[in-house]
């Protein structure tokens, strides 16, 4: 049988491609989660930077302006949108309605789906970033930070934490509908643990401490320092490593494909 | 030679046996059905021949393969069309034939699949605003885009208006003829008449009967159906007597006869010989319909 000559076994050449690239088209065809990922966060510092006591410098902050510390809080809120919101509905969409089960039939493996998603995600993320750090430099004169590498590392690994957050959420979630609602609830914690309504360097100290248990807050708090050109905390860094780490493995172990 | 072996194939869920013993050769090139009510195992039995579920007992081998275990192998040469699945909302067909196209090492020509299927001018349509149809034929073009040796289709023309079917069921003939081997699971009667070369009747998870279409009709008792009224009376024992009749009834004043193909033959005989005409006389051939209600017990 000619069948059974047939080179195998190796991935199919350009399928990963193919994929990355049907998914970046659809995430493109949804405007509102573009809107809240890469928009939003910048349209918000714009808000609060136009408000002039904003911008005057504050010997409570350090010497800081209120706009400074907003653009940690800006890139977070990304990370918040496109990992907590606009993902796990996708996810979960794609297994509710058998799209993971259509592609198990072919040679390319269900997990490149969900691959491409976390990518294009991580992708939007880095994006809107970029978007609330010209905005700070260019509208408000936010100093980029001075400790550029460890801002990096720090966005990085808080970035991985909220996309497996949002991989398991959608992994212990059955339908798109729970879905949302899990992620709405964890949607409002995540956000005042990055300080989106009170920077975290201005918590009282007690409340500091808790949210810096949290992947958000202490992340939030790793940028403040790289901000300012220190190297961020270890254990800052270490508990968002931890985070993403842990996420990363209880999606893996807990997301079904049909 | 067979290229789907299935033998002694056991899969339970939770609460109940879904497929409870099936075994069945598909031979290269041929068109194999699969019928029965719903519920009946179907879709589970081509489910793992399709390696998306693993069999709790009993084997499954592809091409030589095993679904589960040489995933990779099986992928390449067995196309599906699943029930009642999706895809991405807002795909277009054009996207999602050249996603699914770039999934195999060597795709056939989406473009002409398209147009074969009547989806040409559907192309830049999003998944979600295709009727039933629509996605019915694009599922279908789907399942042939990796150019498959074997094909594997649940419910294929479900959701088709009937121009649609029969434009399905030509393409499904053409497939055949170009060497692939198809494996259909179905509940019209006139499809798998129509297309298949043999069907298997699967219910509650067992097969009761393997044939061909016409040697599955045959072994329904009363495939053949005499009835006339008599210009005289007639004595119904005469006709119960009769070799190869299976019952008489009287309605109204017609007799009906069922039997088998000699049974008309003796009918017309014995009236002969004694005078009688017999008027409107009626022969009907039993359908794989009657089959399947005898062989099954139940109703579609």
């Amino acid at each position: 049988m000619t069948t059974l000559t047939r080179g195998r076994t190796t991935a199919v050449k350009g399928s990963a491609v193919a994929v990355l690239k049907a998914e970046a088209r659809l995430i493109l065809r949804e405007p509102a989660s573009l809107f809240w990922v890469l928009a939003f966060p910048a349209i918000l510092l714009g808000i609060l930077g136009a408000i002039p006591s904003n911008r005057e410098h504050d010997a409570d902050l350090g010497g800081l302006r209120v706009v400074d510390l907003y653009v940690p809080v800006a890139l977070l809120l990304a990370v918040i949108m496109a990992g907590l919101q606009a993902m796990p509905p996708v996810l979960t969409g794609y297994r509710e309605r058998g799209i993971l089960r259509r592609m198990s039939s072919t040679p390319v493996r269900p997990g490149s789906l969900i691959g491409a998603q976390i990518a294009l995600h991580g992708a939007a993320i880095a994006v809107s970033a970029l978007l609330a750090l010209a905005v700070g430099r260019i509208v408000f004169d936010v100093a980029l930070p001075r400790q550029l590498f460890g801002y990096l590392v720090a966005l990085a690994l808080v970035t991985l934490a909220a996309l497996a957050l949002g991989a398991t959420i959608s992994a212990v979630c059955r339908t798109t509908k729970i879905t949302q609602a899990v992620g709405s609830a964890v949607f409002f914690p995540a956000m005042f643990a990055s300080g989106v309504w009170l920077p975290v360097a201005t918590m009282p100290d007690v409340l500091q401490r808790i949210v810096t248990l949290t992947p958000l807050g202490a992340a939030a708090q790793a940028l403040d320092e790289a901000a300012a050109g220190e190297w961020p905390g270890w254990t800052h860094l270490g508990v968002t490593a931890l985070w993403a780490v842990l996420l990363m493995a209880a999606a893996r172990r807990w997301f079904k494909w049909e | 030679m067979a290229i789907i072996e299935v033998s002694g194939l056991h899969k339970a869920y939770a609460d109940k046996k879904a497929v409870d013993g099936v075994s069945f050769d598909v031979e290269e090139g041929e068109i194999f059905g699969i019928l029965g009510p719903n519920g009946a195992g179907k879709t589970t039995t081509v489910e793992c021949v399709e390696g998306l579920r693993r069999p709790d007992g009993g084997s499954v081998r592809v091409a030589g393969y095993d679904p589960v275990a040489d995933r990779d192998s099986v992928t390449r040469i067995l196309g599906a069309q699943l029930q009642e699945s999706e895809l991405q909302p807002k795909i277009t067909v054009s996207e999602a034939l050249e996603l699914y196209a770039a999934c195999y090492p060597d795709p056939a020509d989406w473009r002409a699949l398209a147009e074969r299927l009547g989806l040409t001018d559907k192309l830049r349509t999003r998944f979600a605003k295709l009727s039933g149809g629509q996605k019915q034929r694009l599922s279908i073009a789907l399942a042939l885009v990796g150019k498959p040796d074997i094909v594997v289709l649940d419910e294929l023309t479900t959701g088709l208006d009937p121009r649609a079917r029969r434009d399905t069921w030509q393409l499904i003939q053409d497939v055949r003829d170009s060497g692939v081997t198809v494996l259909l699971v179905t509940h019209f009667m006139e499809e798998a008449q129509r297309l298949c070369d043999r069907i298997a009747l699967i219910d509650k998870g067992r097969i009761t009967a393997l044939d061909t279409p016409s040697g599955l009709i045959g072994r329904t008792a009363g495939s053949t159906e005499v009835s006339f009224a008599p210009s005289a009376p007639l004595e119904m024992q005469l006709l119960t007597d009769l070799p190869s009749v299976a019952s008489v009834t009287r309605q109204d004043d017609r007799i009906v006869v069922s039997g088998t193909d000699e049974t008309v033959h003796a009918v017309l005989s014995l009236l002969a010989g004694r005078g009688i005409t017999a008027h409107q006389l009626r022969v009907t051939e039993a359908t794989l319909d009657d089959a399947y209600l005898d062989l099954t017990g139940t109703n579609t």
